[in-house]
């Protein structure tokens, strides 16, 4: 089942990247769909218990201890869950633009897709870090080739930032592994290997000057993936310049990469360094979730303000897993699920307005909620989702992510609070210029949705009442494994 | 019963379903009658509700479970016990009531369908809020009605200043919200539960004196103070009046922002443990009652005044609430709700008539023109200024009675100030505009008409409640029908306390009592005849704000609070996020990273210049480095 | 034949060998020419292959004059790249003058 989910999107990947004439968007999505379809079977017959599901393991290159491990617990199922329930909606959203190279463009997001999932599946350390280094390939071209203004230069110095944390992590991964017992090797030859195994990785007792530098290595690595402040600012300028579907991915299901970092590897193989970074990790992301938030208030180009937005989502997403309680930790869980809903969807929209009237300045928006009465209605539950009202989906993740930090420090909690209101400012700012108001000569034309952009929409606007009304479905699905890790790491 | 509680909210959400997505195709017949038809199955099922909680105690039903997180239990469920019930029937009641008015007075309107299906989304949230069993529940009505506020301010969006007071009010209530989520979170940590029951249960694990209960009953004030339109958040109701004026009547007079009310009145266990909570409570709402009445006085906007009004009755609720007589101040949201549901109606109805007008000093003399509302708002506003033997003069009058045996004179005199104040500005507003002279336009003299009967017969009801509603709880020294029946019915659930004299009600002797209502009613009375006699014999006019005097000026741009919000808050928040953005953001933050980049590639551009491309050079190198390395490895 | 090379002492290949090579050594600084250049190249590479069969033989050890064979090979291959380019590169810039070919800079 697990490498089913690798092997579907490769393989589509491959064939639309070595052919020139194959159809690309049947062929994408049929790829998706297929991927989803076996994550709905994989749910189907799935023991939330904290145990690993569907286990695979190949010896990989056994004298140094790695292996081709697979497997999905509650956290892996929910970030797999993620992963393909959003990808036929991107795939979709982007047949409303024409790309040149086409077969490039559908090969390259399957990769990723393909990638996102080794990354959240992978149980060997290696093979977590090559998966994580793989899904920044695809991602990089996509933006390079079909990005906005200044695509080189902005992808460029999102490539090196996100690879240099990467190879921080790379070196706190090799000083775990080379603290793993030795072992003989069972061919007899005389060579001994340590492990990259997740449950050896964990094992390990760290004295705490070592576990303090790995933990930052891992920091760094995820921090800037997530990013948390102040390792944010490569994520607004590639938001903006990249492709629609690419910012869907990087912001929906790619900066969970992060979050899954910090709760499968950063904290379970240094929790010895928790006690002292904790606050510092903290700090910074509860700083952040006021700081990207007063900066989305301004701003005029509603990309850029959903990319700050994104920015305050995930900072008190990052927060909650850190304080590291049953609360922090199973809000963080669906509200993963639910920002990667909200952000697409909002991406969506902007995409979908500037196709129309060819800006993203909300200035030359207004009055669109006379002309696309459909329109505005899934995008206000999209955004009231975003707003965490309750009854959407975004409501209970946020109420355990506050009650999680509240849990841990209450004044840290009362400082995370404002984002509520602060969300709400800059949203319903956005949401009152681009559709309130009189048209401007932009808007006077507008043309409410089509079919397949009211099945996009409308998808994800039933997501959002779905998980608003029933957040326990998300929780169920974590539980067992969320208790096994808390259980398990313990500072 | 039990199982067709759910119905209770869940048909309105129906309506709003069925009319928000099929309404535009829809008749407005059609869309009509699913919108209030759904509501009065409502209401008929809340009345059968009323009858079973009278006679067999509360009900409780939980639909499924929303949350389990470790002992974080939240289940969908609701509680009906006699507060709720007593909520659920002014909620569905005068809603359904206003929903009728709403198919006349919106009838022209192209957004019908929408309106009622918003109205719906409403009477959902807000049932949600009064019948949940747990503080989610009450969460989730909470912010529903915040949200359907919102809607339904920027009802007209089109007009930019709309959609702002429509975002003013959501952005207020959600610092309120935000408020009531940490006095949750505290309960959750103090209590270990959120469900009323077992947080009641569970009093007395906290100590009294370590102010825990004192800090939750603030921050739950805080919420309130938004919903309710308190100081320091007061200003967005004024402002919601944008809003078509049945949502005036039902959201921002009847139900959403006695929302507060419920809250402190639902939580009065907790309150009653904590003096000094009680006391902000107290006098937070004795201030916002006079200021709110000061300002009344000079606004010339028919809805304003209303508005005003409102804030200034709140107040005295919580002054109510404060006193530890939460059946005194759930009395006075219930006649208030009668009262200035009708006001507001009425309102609507000469808005109507007059073409959109509304501007009193552009009224005048519209009693002729315009009967049945001219005798329901003069019902109304003689109500709510407490003439003897109407709705408002029991409840207010039982405010001041309770303010006097648990505060004092002081307390008292300030509460009968903001009382009598309230005569002042309804008997003005009434006189200005029903008597005197037409001073509209031409063609609005020729617009004047009566509404029709679907507007009509609600204020008719209305002003019928309006009427006889105080004798729900008439006092026992006047012997007029069950005394203190509602005390008697809230009563298990919401006794009347006095913290002040060791926690036991307090009864005034008869003879103050009647002392207390003697001076009260004839001053009412007397200010009512004041203001006949300088309005209406004397036939003042309101004057242009320019040529007020300095008090009246400061007093009809009311107290510059916005302005100085704008100064204080509003401007500071908007240079910081640019400042930020320019500066920390763009500049700092980002400077750094680039600057590592340029950094890097300015040390490159050093280096290059050894690659001379010239061979002999790489060679001598590679030589004189071969020669090094040999010398290092044998001397 | 052995001992005709083990007539002349060690010492005289270990002269000989190291002065050939410091002649390439410095013809490849100092010269311009580009062909005159790969000449000490190759003069380099023999110097070194005169030492390998020299010490082999003294030793009596066949991997050296197995080195050799691969120096020649290898020296060969080089020798027919180096000039393919010098030729191309002679077409193009008219010019064998290494001091004007430093188009690789920066």
């Amino acid at each position: 089942m697990s490498i089913l989910l690798l092997i579907l999107p490769f393989i589509a990947a491959i064939a639309l990247l070595a052919t020139r004439h194959l159809p690309a968007r049947p062929i994408a999505l049929t790829a998706t769909l297929a991927n989803l379809v076996v994550t709905i079977l994989a749910l189907s017959t799935f023991n939330g218990d904290g145990s690993f599901n569907y286990e695979v393991s190949f010896p990989w290159v056994s004298s140094a201890g790695i292996s081709f491990r697979l497997g999905l617990d509650g956290i892996s199922m929910l970030m797999v869950l993620l992963t393909n329930l959003l990808a036929p909606l991107i795939v979709l959203s982007s047949f409303n633009r024409q790309y040149n190279l086409e077969n490039r463009y559908f090969g390259l997001v399957l990769l990723m897709i393909g990638a996102l999932n080794g990354v959240f599946m992978a149980l060997d350390g290696l093979l977590f870090y090559v998966f994580y280094e793989l899904a920044l390939i695809p991602i990089y071209f996509i933006c390079a080739i079909w990005g906005g203004a200044n695509r080189i230069q902005i992808t460029l110095k999102f490539f090196i930032y996100t690879f240099v944390g990467s190879l921080f992590m790379l070196v706190a991964l090799l000083a775990v592994y080379l603290k793993t017992p030795a072992v003989a090797l069972e061919n007899g030859l005389p060579e001994i290997a340590h492990s990259f195994a997740w449950e050896d990785l964990v094992a390990v007792q760290l004295d705490p000057a070592t576990a303090w530098w790995v933990m930052l290595g891992f920091f760094l690595a995820f921090a800037v993936k997530m990013p948390i402040f102040p390792f944010h600012t490569w994520q607004p300028d590639t938001y903006v310049s990249a492709p629609t579907g690419g910012t869907m991915l990087l912001s929906g299901i790619m900066l969970k990469m992060g979050v899954y970092g910090v709760v499968r590897w950063m904290v379970p193989l240094a929790p010895e360094a928790m006690q002292g970074w904790a606050p510092v990790f903290l700090g910074l992301a509860v700083t952040g979730i006021v700081y990207a938030s007063l900066i989305a208030f301004k701003q005029s180009d509603l990309k850029r303000l959903i990319a700050y937005s994104s920015i305050a989502h995930v900072g008190l997403i990052a927060a909650g897993v850190l304080s590291w309680n049953k609360a922090g930790m199973q809000g963080g869980m669906i509200q993963m699920l639910n920002h990667g809903i909200n952000v697409v969807g909002l991406f969506f929209v902007v995409d979908l307005l500037e196709r129309r009237i060819g800006s993203r300045s909300l200035f030359d928006m207004g009055g669109i909620a006379r002309s696309a009465p459909k329109f505005a209605t899934l995008f206000m539950l999209v955004l009231l989702g975003s707003i965490a009202v309750p009854l959407t989906n975004g409501f209970a993740g946020e109420f355990l992510l506050l009650n999680g930090v509240w849990n841990y420090n209450a004044t840290l909690g009362a400082l995370a609070g404002p984002t509520i209101i602060l969300g709400a400012v800059y949203m319903l700012r956005a949401y009152g210029l681009a559709m309130f108001g009189e048209t401007t000569r932009h808007t006077s034309e507008f043309a409410d949705i089509g079919l397949r952009e009211w099945i996009v929409l409308g998808a994800l606007a039933g997501f959002v009442l779905v998980f608003g009304f029933f957040p326990q479905l998300i929780l169920n699905l974590t539980d067992g494994s969320v208790n096994k890790i808390l259980g398990a790491v313990q500072f | 019963m039990k199982t067709l509680l759910p119905l209770i909210p869940f048909l309105p959400f129906i309506g709003f379903a069925v009319n928000g997505l099929f309404g535009r195709k829809l008749s407005k017949n059609l869309v009509a009658i699913i919108g209030s038809g759904t509501l009065l199955v409502s209401f008929l099922l809340s009345v059968a509700c009323f009858n079973e909680v009278a006679s067999t105690g509360p009900i409780q039903h939980s639909l499924y479970n929303f949350i389990t997180v470790d002992s974080l239990h939240v289940d969908f469920s609701f509680l009906v016990d006699q507060l709720s019930v007593w909520m659920m029937l002014i909620v569905t009641g005068v809603g359904f009531l206003i929903h009728v008015y709403s198919i006349g007075y919106m009838h022209d309107d192209p957004g019908f369908w929408k309106f009622f299906a918003y109205l719906n989304l409403f009477i959902f949230s807000m049932l949600l809020l009064v019948m949940g069993d747990n503080l989610i529940m009450l969460f989730f009505g909470w912010e529903g009605v915040g949200l359907c506020s919102y809607l339904l301010i920027g009802f007209w969006y089109a007009n930019t200043d709309f959609t702002k007071a429509a975002r003013k009010a959501f952005i207020m209530n959600r610092i309120g919200d935000l408020g009531l989520l940490l006095g949750i979170f505290l309960i959750f940590r103090t209590f270990g539960t959120l469900t009323y029951e077992e947080i009641f249960d569970r009093l007395a694990i906290v100590n009294p004196d370590t102010g825990t209960i004192t800090a939750i009953c603030l921050l739950l004030f805080v919420g309130a103070m938004g919903k309710s339109a308190q100081i320091p958040l007061y200003t967005w109701l004024p402002d919601a009046m944008a809003g078509p004026t049945p949502v005036s009547a039902l959201i921002h007079a009847a139900t959403m922002v006695t929302a507060g009310i419920y809250l402190v009145a639902r939580c009065h266990p907790l309150y009653s443990l904590s003096p000094d909570a009680l006391n902000v409570v107290a006098f937070i709402g004795l201030a916002t009652s006079i200021f709110a009445a000061l300002i009344g006085l000079r606004q010339n906007d028919i809805k304003k005044v209303l508005a005003y009004s409102t804030v200034s009755q709140l107040g005295l609720m919580f002054v109510a609430l404060g006193m530890g007589a939460y059946v005194t101040a759930m009395f006075h949201v219930t006649t208030h709700a009668f009262f200035k549901a009708l006001l507001f109606l009425g309102a609507g109805s000469v808005i109507h008539a007059m073409g959109g007008e509304q501007d009193i000093r552009n009224m005048g003399g519209l009693r002729k023109a315009l009967p049945i509302t001219f005798w329901v708002f003069l019902i109304g506003s003689f109500s709510i200024s407490g003439f003897p033997l109407l709705a408002g003069f029991f409840s207010k009058d039982e405010i001041f009675a309770n303010t006097f045996a648990a505060g004092g004179n002081w307390w008292w005199a300030f509460a009968a100030l903001g009382g009598l104040l309230t005569a002042v500005y309804m008997s003005r507003l009434l006189f200005v505009t029903f008597f005197g002279q037409f001073r509209g336009t031409e063609a609005q003299a020729k617009h004047l008409h009566e509404s029709p009967l679907v507007m009509t017969v609600p204020l008719i009801i209305l002003a019928v409640l309006s009427v006889i509603g105080g004798f729900l709880n008439a006092p026992h020294i006047l012997h007029i029908g069950p005394p203190q029946w509602m005390a008697g019915f809230l009563g298990p659930v919401v006794g009347n306390v006095n913290l002040h004299h060791g926690g036991e009600a307090h009864h005034l002797a008869a003879s103050t009592e009647w002392t207390l209502m003697a001076i009260s009613t004839s001053l009412a009375v007397a200010v009512i005849l004041v203001c006949y006699y300088f309005y209406v014999v004397k036939r003042s006019v309101p004057v242009a704000d320019s040529a007020q005097g300095r008090f009246a000026t400061v007093l009809s741009n009311k107290f510059y609070v916005d302005e100085v919000y704008d100064f204080l808050i509003v401007k500071p928040a908007e240079k910081l996020s640019q400042l930020l953005y320019y500066y920390a953001d763009i500049q700092g933050i980002d400077g750094l990273v680039n600057g590592v980049g340029k950094g890097v590639r300015a040390l490159g551009g050093q280096f290059r210049k050894i690659q001379n491309g010239n061979i002999e050079y790489y060679l001598l190198a590679m030589v004189a480095g071969a020669v090094l390395l040999f010398l290092t490895l044998h001397l | 034949m052995l001992d005709v090379i083990k007539t002349i002492p060690i010492e005289y290949y270990v002269y000989l060998s190291s002065l050939l090579f410091c002649i390439g050594v410095f013809g490849v600084l100092i010269r311009r020419n580009a062909i005159v250049v790969l000449m000490c190249v190759e003069l380099m590479l023999n110097a070194v292959n005169l030492m390998l069969a020299a010490f082999s033989t003294y030793l009596s050890d066949a991997q050296g004059q197995i080195m050799v064979f691969f120096i020649m090979v290898v020296a060969a291959a080089e020798a027919a790249v180096g000039l393919g380019i010098l030729v191309m590169i002679f077409r193009n810039t008219k010019t064998t003058d290494i001091y004007k070919l430093d188009k690789l800079k920066f």
